[in-house]
C-alpha cells in the first residue's frame, strides 16, 4: 500500500502540473455487465496517434466489439494485460460507461484512476452525484460526453446523438425480431399480405433513425411529437406526421421536449389510444431531460393492442414510456411483445465503438491534440462537458450568455437545429437591435433635412427653376421604382443601357454647334456630340449583343 | 419643328426611356426593353435636330457619324469578359461631354438671366461641371483598374478624408468666386474647380478596393445620370432632367442593391477602405485557418464529377480571367446529357461588374434557367454531391459567417462547404481581392485543384467526354 501512495503523489504532481503535455491516453476494458463497446477502434486509435497521443488499451478491450488485441498491436496500439496498470499508466482515461465497482479487482474504478488523472466518458453527472464526489476526492479532471453541448459547432462530438442513431436503428431491428410478419406489404401468389404499422413517439435523433430504418424495411410509419419543428423532417423520411388539434409548442431548452399541459397531455393520451388499437408496433423515445421518462402508454392501451405486437420502449432506463415496461427485460405481456432493452447501442457494439470512438477523437483535436492539450474554459464545447477540474465541481456550466436580441436568437436556432438530423442552413442576418433603432433615427433626420431643403428652395428658387425640379424629383422617383426589382442577371446589360441613354447629354453638345464655326461654344459641344454619340451607339449596341446571349 | 411638337417629342423619348429600364428588369421583355431605348434615343436626336436651335446639319453629320461608327465598331469587338472596362471607359466619355457642354453653355452668351435666375442657371453651370469632372477622371481610373493598367490594390494617402474634404471645400469657395464675377470671367475659378474636381474622382476611386469595383462602377454610372440631369437644369432642357434623374437614381438603387449584397454601406465603399481593413487583419494574422489543404489532380476531380448526381458551379472572377466560359459549358453540356442534376450559383458580387458572370455564362449559351442567384441556391449546397468552384474566392468564405472578426464578417457568401465535397479551382492559395484568408481551402471535404482553370478544365473535359 505504502508503494502505491508514492506512485500516486509523484503521478499527482505530473497530471496535476499546467503546462506539462498530457500525452499517454488508455482505453480500458468496460466492466458494466453486457456492455460491449470500447472507447477505441483500432481506426480511431489510429486519428488519436495522429493527434501525438500515445494509446495504451487494455488487453481484449475491444474483443467484445469485434476488434482483437492484434488489430490493436497493428494500429500501433500498447497492449497492457491488465485494467490496474493500465489507468496508473495513462494520463487521459477514456471511457464508454461511467466509472463503476471493478468486478474482478474488488476496487472502485476512480481509485484506479492516478491521481489528478483526466477522465472522459459518459458520466451522466446530474444521476451520479456520489461518483462525482468520489472524482472529485480524487482531484480529477473529467469530461462528460453526456454533456456536451448540443450546437452546430460540436456535431462531431455528440456522442449522444451517435449513440440515439444507432439505438433507434436497433430499436426496430429488435421490434422485426419479435414481430412475426413482414413489415413490407406484399401480393404474391400465396395471397396478399398488408405492410406492419408503426407508429413512433418522438421524433429526436432516435425517433428519427428508427422512422427511417422502419420505412427502409417497408412498413407504413406513423410519428408523434410534441414539437411541431419536427414535423418536416418527420414527412422528408416518408412517415405521417400525427397532430393534435391544438396549439402547444413543446419545444423546450436545447431542441429537446419539456413538460406540456395537462389538457395537451390528454389529447394526447386519446390520440395515442385509438393508435395503439390501429398499428401493429410501437416505438417510444420519449425523453424529457433529468426527469423521468413520461408515462405515455397506459396498461389498457397495451391490452387494447392486436396480438402479436410489438412495444420497443427505449426509455426504458428512465422509467419507461410504457406502464408494463420492464427495464432491460424482454418479455411477453398478454400476447404483446415488451422490449425494454437498455443497451442497444451496446448491440451494436462494433458500429456504436466506431462512432463513439470518432466522436473522442474529435473532442481531443478540439481539446489541442496530444501537444497542446488543455482544458480551455471559454471553449464552449470543453466548457460545456466539464464536470470536474482538478477536483473542482464544475458541473452544471453556465448558462451561456444571452447576448442582445440576435445572436441569443441564433444560438437557440443552433441548438434546434442540432437535434434536426437534416440541419437547414440558417443565415442568421447580424443585425442587432439597437444598430437598427439608431438607424430609424438616422431615417427620421434625414426625412427632416429633406423636408428643410424643400422648403428652402420653395422660398428661394424662382418658378422656372421650380418647373423643373419637380420633374427631376417624379423623375428620380420612377428611377427608384422601375429598378428596384431588377434581376441580378441583368445588372450589366441595365448599366449599359442606363449609360448609352445617359449619352442623351448629346441634346446638349446639339444647341451648341450650331454658333461661329470658330467659337469656343461651337467646338466644345461639337467635342462632346462626338465622344457622346460613341457612348450612345456603343452602349445601345453592345447590350443588344449581351441580350442576345441570353436563352433558355 | 414647333417647340410644343418638340415638347410632345420629348414627352414621347422621357416614356420610352423609363418602359426601357423597366423592360431591362426581367429577361422576356429585355430586349424589347433596350429596342425602346434606341427608339427614344432616335426621336430625341432627330427633334432636337428640327429644333430651332440648330441649323448647321454639315457640322453635325460630321461629329455625329463618326462617333456612331466608333461606337459601333467597339462594341461589336469587345470581348465580353471586357465588358466592365467598356462599361467604365463610355462613363467617361459622358463625364466628358458633361464638362465641355457645361464650359461651353458658360460660354454661350447669348442668354443673359438677371438676378436669382442668374445664380441658379451659374450654379447650375457649376455643379454639371463637378459632377461630369469627377466622373470623367473616376471613370478613366475605374477603366485602368478593370485593364489592370494600374493597380487594383487601394490607394490609401494618409488623411485622406480629410484630402476629400479639403478638394471639396476648394470647389465650393471657386465656385462663390465663380458666382460673384463679372460674366465671363468666371471661367477662370471654373476650369480650377473642374481640374480639382479631375483630382478628386481620381483619388476616391483609387482608393476603392478591387473586390468593390462593382459598387464603384454602378456608381459612377449613377453620377453620369446626374451629370446629365444637371446639365438639363442649365440648358431648361426637360428630357435631359428626366433621362439623368432616372439614370442617376437607377444607378444609384444598384449601387444601393450591391451594398446590401456585401453587406456593406454605401459610403463606406464609395470612401474606400473595404481592401484596406482587410490588409490591416491579414498582417496582425487573425485566426489563421488552420488544417490542411487536400490537393487533387484532374483525375481526382474527374472522379468526383462522375461520381456526383447533383453539382453547383460557382464561377468567380477567375473564370473570367482564364476565359474558361466555354469549357465549362461544355462540361455543362455533357453532364447534362447524362442526367446529371448541373446548376449555377452565382454570387451578386462575383467578378468585376454586376451579372458580370451571367453574361459571360449566357455568352456560351448556358440555359439561364440553370443559373441561380444566392438566395435561391444557398438552400441546396447540403443535398448537393459536388461543388465545383471556379476561380471564386472571397464570395465562398465560410469566415464571412464564422469569424466575426473577419474583414468581410457578414458578407452573405455561398454556403459551398455544406455540399459532400467542394473542388476549388485557383491558381494559388493566394487571398482573394478582399485579401482574407479562406477557411474552406482548409475543410475536409475541399479538394484544391491548383492552375490555370481553362486548362484544367479542358482536361477535364476531355477525361470527361472519353466515358
Amino acid at each position: 500500500m505504502t508503494v502505491d501512495v508514492a506512485k500516486e503523489t509523484g503521478r499527482g504532481e505530473y497530471a496535476t502540473a499546467e503546462g506539462k503535455t498530457l500525452r499517454k491516453v488508455g482505453i480500458p476494458k468496460e466492466i458494466s455487465t453486457g456492455e460491449r463497446r470500447v472507447a477505441a477502434t483500432p481506426d480511431t486509435a489510429k486519428v488519436l496517434q495522429k493527434l501525438g497521443f500515445e494509446v495504451l488499451i487494455e488487453s481484449k478491450a475491444g474483443e467484445t466489439a469485434n476488434f482483437p488485441d492484434d488489430l490493436y498491436r497493428q494500429a500501433g496500439c500498447q497492449i497492457v494485460p491488465d485494467a490496474e496498470t493500465l489507468w496508473a499508466q495513462t494520463d487521459i482515461v477514456l471511457k464508454v460507461r461511467p466509472p463503476d465497482m471493478h468486478p474482478t479487482l474488488g476496487k472502485h474504478e476512480v481509485d484506479l484512476l492516478s491521481f489528478g488523472g483526466h477522465l472522459i466518458g459518459f458520466i451522466w453527472p446530474s444521476q451520479n452525484p456520489e461518483l462525482l464526489e468520489r472524482l472529485a476526492a480524487r482531484k480529477a479532471t473529467v469530461l462528460a460526453m453526456d454533456a456536451i453541448p448540443r450546437i452546430t459547432r460540436a456535431q462531431k462530438m455528440d456522442a449522444l446523438s451517435s449513440m440515439a442513431n444507432i439505438a433507434g436503428y436497433r430499436a426496430v431491428i429488435e421490434a422485426a425480431n419479435h414481430f412475426d410478419r413482414f413489415f413490407t406489404g406484399q401480393i404474391t401468389a400465396a395471397g396478399k399480405v398488408p405492410p406492419a404499422k408503426v407508429l413512433v413517439i418522438g421524433a429526436g435523433v432516435a425517433g428519427l433513425a428508427a422512422i427511417g430504418t422502419a420505412r427502409g424495411l417497408g412498413a407504413v410509419v406513423r410519428a408523434f411529437d410534441t414539437r411541431p419543428a419536427v414535423k418536416e423532417q418527420v414527412q422528408s423520411l416518408g412517415a405521417e406526421f400525427l397532430e393534435l388539434k391544438f396549439a402547444e409548442d413543446g419545444t423546450g431548452e436545447g431542441g429537446y421536449a419539456k413538460v406540456m399541459s395537462d389538457e395537451f397531455i390528454k389529447a394526447e393520451m386519446a390520440l395515442f389510444a385509438t393508435q395503439a388499437r390501429e398499428v401493429d408496433i410501437i416505438i417510444t423515445t420519449a425523453l424529457i431531460p433529468g426527469q423521468k421518462a413520461p408515462l405515455l402508454i397506459t396498461q389498457a392501451m397495451v391490452e387494447s393492442m392486436k396480438k402479436g405486437s410489438v412495444i420497443v420502449d427505449m426509455a426504458a432506463e428512465q422509467g419507461g414510456n410504457c406502464a408494463v415496461t420492464k427495464p432491460s427485460e424482454v418479455y411477453r405481456y398478454q400476447e404483446v411483445t415488451i422490449v425494454g432493452l437498455t443497451d442497444l447501442p451496446s448491440r451494436m457494439a462494433y458500429q456504436a465503438s466506431q462512432l463513439y470512438g470518432t466522436n473522442l477523437c474529435h473532442l481531443l483535436e478540439e481539446m489541442g491534440g496530444a501537444s497542446e492539450y488543455k482544458i480551455d474554459l471559454e471553449n464552449e464545447v470543453v466548457r460545456g462537458a466539464l464536470v470536474l477540474h482538478n477536483g473542482e465541481v464544475t458541473w452544471p456550466p453556465p448558462k451561456p450568455e444571452k447576448k442582445a436580441g440576435g445572436t441569443g436568437k441564433e444560438q437557440q436556432q443552433e441548438s434546434v437545429k442540432k437535434e434536426d438530423l437534416s440541419p437547414k442552413p440558417s443565415l442568421a442576418s447580424p443585425t442587432s437591435p439597437p444598430l437598427s433603432s439608431s438607424k430609424r433615427s438616422n431615417d427620421l433626420l434625414w426625412l427632416f433635412l429633406a423636408g428643410l431643403a424643400l422648403v428652402g428652395v420653395g422660398l428661394g428658387a424662382p418658378s422656372s427653376f421650380l418647373s423643373h425640379f419637380t420633374v427631376f424629383i417624379l423623375a428620380c422617383f420612377i428611377g427608384w421604382q422601375v429598378i428596384w426589382n431588377v434581376k441580378p442577371a441583368l445588372h450589366t446589360p441595365l448599366m449599359s443601357v442606363t449609360n448609352a441613354i445617359s449619352g442623351i447629354i448629346i441634346i446638349g453638345g446639339m444647341l451648341q454647334i450650331s454658333g461661329a464655326p470658330s467659337s469656343p461654344t461651337t467646338i466644345l459641344g461639337a467635342i462632346a456630340v462626338l465622344i457622346g454619340t460613341i457612348n450612345i451607339s456603343g452602349g445601345f449596341l453592345v447590350t443588344q449583343r449581351m441580350l442576345k446571349m441570353f436563352q433558355k | 419643328m414647333s417647340n410644343n411638337l418638340l415638347t410632345v417629342a420629348y414627352v414621347a423619348a422621357s416614356a420610352l426611356f423609363i418602359l426601357s429600364l423597366a423592360g431591362l428588369s426581367s429577361q422576356e421583355t429585355a430586349r424589347k426593353g433596350n429596342v425602346y431605348g434606341i427608339v427614344g434615343m432616335l426621336i430625341a436626336f432627330i427633334a432636337t435636330s428640327f429644333s430651332p436651335g440648330v441649323t448647321e446639319y454639315g457640322r453635325l453629320g460630321s461629329v455625329i457619324l463618326p462617333g456612331a461608327v466608333i461606337g459601333a465598331i467597339v462594341a461589336s469587338r469587345v470581348a465580353m469578359t471586357s465588358m466592365p472596362q467598356l462599361v467604365a471607359i463610355l462613363h467617361s466619355f459622358v463625364g466628358a461631354a458633361a464638362v465641355l457642354v457645361g464650359i461651353a453653355n458658360y460660354l454661350q452668351l447669348e442668354q443673359f438671366q438677371t438676378g436669382i435666375e442668374a445664380t441658379i442657371h451659374q450654379l447650375e453651370v457649376f455643379i454639371g461641371v463637378f459632377i461630369g469632372a469627377v466622373t470623367f477622371t473616376g471613370s478613366v481610373i475605374a477603366f485602368g483598374k478593370l485593364q489592370g493598367i494600374i493597380g487594383s490594390k487601394p490607394l490609401l494617402l494618409p488623411g485622406r478624408h480629410l484630402l476629400n474634404l479639403g478638394l471639396l471645400g476648394a470647389s465650393v469657395w471657386l465656385g462663390v468666386q465663380f458666382m460673384t464675377a463679372i460674366p465671363l470671367s468666371g471661367l477662370q475659378p471654373l476650369l480650377i474647380m473642374a481640374a480639382i474636381a479631375s483630382v478628386l474622382g481620381i483619388h476616391l476611386v483609387m482608393a476603392i478596393g478591387g473586390a468593390d469595383m462593382p459598387v464603384a462602377i454602378s456608381m459612377l454610372n449613377s453620377y453620369s445620370g446626374w451629370t446629365a440631369a444637371a446639365a438639363g437644369f442649365m440648358l431648361s432642357n426637360d428630357l435631359l432632367i428626366i433621362t439623368g434623374a432616372l439614370v442617376g437614381s437607377s444607378g444609384a438603387i444598384l449601387s444601393y442593391i450591391m451594398c446590401k449584397a456585401m453587406n456593406r454601406s454605401f459610403l463606406s465603399v464609395i470612401l474606400g477602405g473595404f481592401g484596406a481593413g482587410a490588409g490591416v487583419a491579414t498582417t496582425e494574422g487573425s485566426a489563421q485557418p488552420t488544417g490542411e489543404v487536400t490537393l487533387a489532380t484532374v483525375e481526382e476531380a474527374v472522379e468526383v464529377i462522375r461520381n456526383a448526381k447533383t453539382i453547383i458551379i460557382v464561377p468567380g472572377y477567375g473564370m473570367a480571367v482564364a476565359q474558361a466560359q466555354y469549357s465549362l459549358s461544355e462540361i455543362v453540356k455533357i453532364l447534362r446529357l447524362r442526367g446529371v442534376q448541373v446548376r449555377f450559383g452565382i454570387h451578386p458580387v462575383a467578378g468585376r461588374l454586376p451579372g458580370h458572370m451571367n453574361v459571360l455564362l449566357a455568352e456560351t449559351n448556358v440555359p439561364y434557367d440553370i443559373v441561380l442567384e444566392m438566395d435561391e441556391i444557398n438552400g441546396d449546397f447540403a443535398k448537393t454531391d459536388a461543388v465545383l468552384v471556379v476561380g471564386a474566392n472571397d464570395t465562398v468564405n465560410p469566415g464571412a459567417l464564422e469569424n466575426p472578426t473577419s474583414p468581410i464578417a457578414g458578407m452573405p457568401v455561398l454556403e459551398v462547404w455544406k455540399a459532400n465535397t467542394v473542388v476549388v479551382m485557383k491558381r494559388s492559395l493566394a487571398s482573394g481581392y478582399a485579401g482574407v484568408e479562406n477557411p474552406l481551402f482548409y475543410k475536409d471535404n475541399t479538394r484544391m485543384l491548383f492552375g490555370d482553370a481553362r486548362k484544367n478544365l479542358d482536361a477535364i473535359l476531355g477525361q470527361l467526354s472519353y466515358v
